[in-house]
């Protein structure tokens, strides 16, 4: 029977640690890795709970739950995108010399690009770093059957395994021939050994020393060593190949019909570089070709640098994705062939913008009106599109909202007229790696007003839950985390929740937060109010209010400039707005935009939320 | 590779439109019919508005990837996407596209467009563009002469996958009532040439 079923990359990583056995996965979600935990969900319900699966509060305890299921004897995995190995990196770097017991594999998801992320930085850097070894996967087929590689390089060596796939192997789609999955009982078993697992500083020595010679060993590891992928060919020059890009470039020489007349290399495991692989390539080829993303990890490996080219000879570039038109380029350059060169059209893409209805787009609109001359300070989530409404004017990384509105106070402590400064962070973003920040800004006694964009969901990446959903990651209840109570745990006396639909209340409030935080130090809003994709996938949208544009409207667009609702499209020849039926998901914050009162709910008796 | 056994299918539109689901429909279409499949699309950021695109390649294909003029085909739900998205397509290639107004000026090869969110409207199930003009391209594409390459699959594989993709037997109400009204939605598109 023909076993074969479309899965995506991530699906695929999450049939392999199924098929493999693995007991405990963890992960905080993050583009393009978030599917990993969300389909090892989907797949598990018809299962016996053989698995323990969760979303963490960030990737830091992600990691440290799954590595102690590690030491204590079992499979374990945790996955993240990279920016959320940055926050995991402190236990990646110590796990590394205490290595693991049961297999450990951290799934770290790059985004060449970027598509959706900060950086575009290597996870196989941090590999590199933390001194194990990673795999790059070039396919979703391939990333499944890495698992189970992985697997067994990480139990041989006693050392955590990368898995590093990129946003086009999670993304893609595949026919992916299924395994049987086992049903087994966890067993743990924590051996104590205090030198090893709490080992002082003197033991670390010992650990970094062993840690080197598991390095040099799985550097002549078999399984995992570069695959010749056309054996008869013969030239003085190679190309070596690995992860996504390793398909493109395999597809671009197929079609270039050079299959035949260069010798390629498929590297599995960038790091360690296979000694032996090194050697034959500094022996047998005069000019080898890296196609690689992002870093040249490869590249760096390959000592005799006259023979190598990549991106450290700008043969490749070394920002952006590797597309495979490009690919073609730098390979048609290689051997010397023509190739035209590839135009893109100019047409620019839609921006994207937060939904028609989207609660946050009303907390912008009130914030921008109560301090249209402030600093704003914003954070990682959907609520980074609030730049679209000048409302957002810092995002650096998760957390930094409040961090950085606390720096810019004191930069400009001594100023005559110092400004009004307002961070905005989502509330899963607030439980991942906000709070230290609230705590430093209540101990500083800084003025700023921080308001928490609660909609109740990690929305940007999915609709996962957060930890004041009570929603376990299959849906199973758990223990909620109250956002107000933990605020005024951080020491912040002036905590209130609002309804940001309730748009005269939210302005009221961020007035009276601002006032207060001047002389006693921050103030916090919840601005809650469940985002409305959840509440639309769930079908429990709470009281529609239909609107409809009156003949008071003189289209002066004060309403598209200032608040952008992709559902109010300016007419230009009638001077007037109209309302896209489809997109409107009937919020009615807009009747309390137009300074026209020309926007009014067909519910005659229902002029905003405030009167229901 | 054997030409006359891949198919590149380019699918764009905006977020929201069920970009996705369509591609995933040919692509379970392609593995019923025994062949090997990719897809690719944009994720993230994309869901909020923005525009998203899909490759759909069927047939030994290593990348997931379709390379600027190689895709035998265009499925644009919005027509702004004819230009953004014109330049992956082969000499020749077809498009199909869901327009108000006629694009046939600006394309010297096969072109097919429909108005499919009026044609929505009109069975009473807005959402549907995606399907219907799935259902339209399934319509059309077979006219092109079999040497020009057309659609690997028929209207009916692609009804069997939707019909495959819940359990008959414990279909909840509502379930039934979503399927009945994808599948008039395909019928809708198909029937409209
Ligand atoms: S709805 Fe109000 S704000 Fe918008 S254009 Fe008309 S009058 Fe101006
Ligand atoms: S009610 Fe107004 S603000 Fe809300 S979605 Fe509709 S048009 Fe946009």
């Amino acid at each position: 029977m023909d076993k074969r079923k479309l899965l995506m990359g991530n699906e695929a990583i999450a049939r392999g640690l199924q098929e493999n056995s693995c007991a405990i996965a963890t992960s905080y979600p993050g583009t393009p890795a978030s599917e990993i935990l969300s389909s090892l969900a989907y797949f598990q319900q018809s299962r016996e709970k053989s698995m323990h699966i969760q979303w963490a509060v960030n990737e830091k305890v992600a990691f440290e739950i799954a590595y102690a299921g590690s030491i204590a004897g079992l499979r374990t995995a945790v996955s993240m995108k990279q920016v959320g190995l940055n926050v995991a990196s402190d236990p990646l770097m110590s796990a590394a010399y205490m290595g693991s017991k049961g297999g450990f594999i951290v799934i770290s998801a790059d985004d060449p690009g970027p598509h959706s992320s900060q950086t575009e930085q290597d996870s196989r850097l941090m590999a590199m770093m933390a001194m194990i070894p990673v795999l790059d996967p070039d396919s979703p087929r391939q990333a499944k059957d890495m698992v189970t590689l992985a697997y067994d390089l990480s139990e041989k060596f006693e050392i955590p395994v990368m898995l590093r796939p990129t946003t086009r192997v999670c993304h893609a789609r595949q026919d992916i021939q299924l395994e049987d999955i086992h049903d087994f009982k966890r067993q743990a078993d924590f051996k104590k050994n205090p030198t090893r697992w709490a080992a002082t500083p003197k033991f670390r020595y010992h650990l970094h020393k062993e840690l080197g010679k598991k390095l040099s060993a799985i550097s002549a590891y078999p399984a995992t060593a570069p695959v010749r992928l056309n054996s008869k060919t013969n030239s003085r020059r190679a190309i070596v190949v690995s992860g996504i890009a390793a398909s493109h470039t395999k597809e671009v020489i197929k079609d270039l019909n050079l299959w035949e007349a260069i010798p390629i290399y498929q590297v599995l495991q960038p790091y360690p570089l296979h000694k032996q692989f090194i050697s034959h390539l500094i022996e047998t080829y005069d000019e080898v070709l890296v196609i690689e993303e992002t870093t040249g990890v490869i590249e760096m490996q390959i000592a005799d640098r006259h023979r190598v080219k990549g991106k450290l000879t700008q043969t490749v570039p070394e920002a952006g994705e590797l597309l495979p038109e490009i690919i073609q380029e730098i390979v048609c350059g290689f051997v010397g062939i023509k190739s035209q060169p590839v135009l893109h059209p100019s047409a620019s893409d839609r921006r994207p913008t937060l939904c028609a209805g989207c609660p946050h787009r009303a907390s912008f609109f009130a914030i921008k009106k109560v301090v249209p001359k402030g600093i704003l300070t914003s954070d990682i989530g959907c609520y980074t599109l609030g730049l679209n409404l000048g409302a957002v004017d810092t995002v650096l990384c998760m957390g930094a909202a409040i961090s950085q509105a606390e720096g810019f106070y004191q930069a400009y402590k001594d100023e005559p007229k110092p400004p009004d400064i307002v961070a905005t962070i989502g509330d899963s973003t607030f439980f991942h790696a906000g709070i230290p920040a609230l705590i430093d800004a209540v101990v500083q006694k800084v003025p700023i007003v921080v308001v928490i964009l609660d909609n109740r969901t990690t929305a940007m990446t999915g609709n996962q839950p957060t930890p004041a959903t009570g929603i376990g990651v299959k849906g199973e209840p758990l223990e909620t985390v109250d956002i107000e109570m933990l605020v005024r745990g951080c020491g912040v006396k002036f905590c209130h929740e609002v309804d940001p639909y309730e748009m005269n209340k939210l302005t009221l409030l961020l007035k009276q937060a601002l006032a207060y935080s001047k002389n006693n130090g921050p103030s916090v809003l919840i601005a809650r109010h469940p985002c409305l994709i959840d509440e639309l996938q769930k079908n429990k949208l709470k009281r529609p209010i239909p609107v409809e544009v009156t003949n008071g409207c003189d289209g002066c667009g004060y309403c598209i400039d200032h608040f952008g609702c992709p559902a109010l499209l300016l007419d230009e020849n009638q001077k007037r707005i109209h309302i896209d039926a489809l997109l409107c998901n009937q919020c009615g914050v807009c009747i309390q935009v137009c300074p026209k009162h020309s926007i009014k709910s067909r519910n005659k008796s229902i002029e905003s939320k405030e009167d229901l | 590779m054997s030409q006359a056994m891949t198919h590149q299918i380019v699918i764009s539109g905006v977020g929201g439109q069920g970009i996705l689901f369509i591609t995933r429909l040919l692509a379970e279409a392609a593995i019923l019919k025994g062949m090997s499949v990719f897809t690719s699309e944009t994720h993230g950021m994309a869901q909020r508005g923005g525009t998203v695109v899909s490759h759909l390649k069927i047939g030994n294909f290593y990348s997931p990837l379709i390379r600027p003029l190689s895709a035998d085909g265009l499925l644009a739900l919005k027509a702004e996407n004819f230009d953004q998205h014109g330049y992956f397509l082969r000499k020749g290639a077809w498009i199909v596209v869901n327009s108000d107004y006629d694009l046939k000026p600006k394309y010297d090869g096969p072109l097919f467009s429909v108005n499919a969110d009026h044609l929505a409207r009109k069975i009473g199930n807005p959402k549907a563009v995606n399907l219907i003009l799935l259902g339209f391209a399934l319509g059309v594409i077979p006219k092109i002469s079999e040497a020009k390459r057309g659609m690997f699959c028929s209207v009916e594989d692609i009804k069997t996958v939707l019909q495959n993709r819940r359990p008959k037997e414990n279909m909840t109400t509502s379930a039934k009532e979503k399927l009945d009204a994808s599948l008039k939605a395909i019928e809708a598109g198909y029937n409209f040439f």
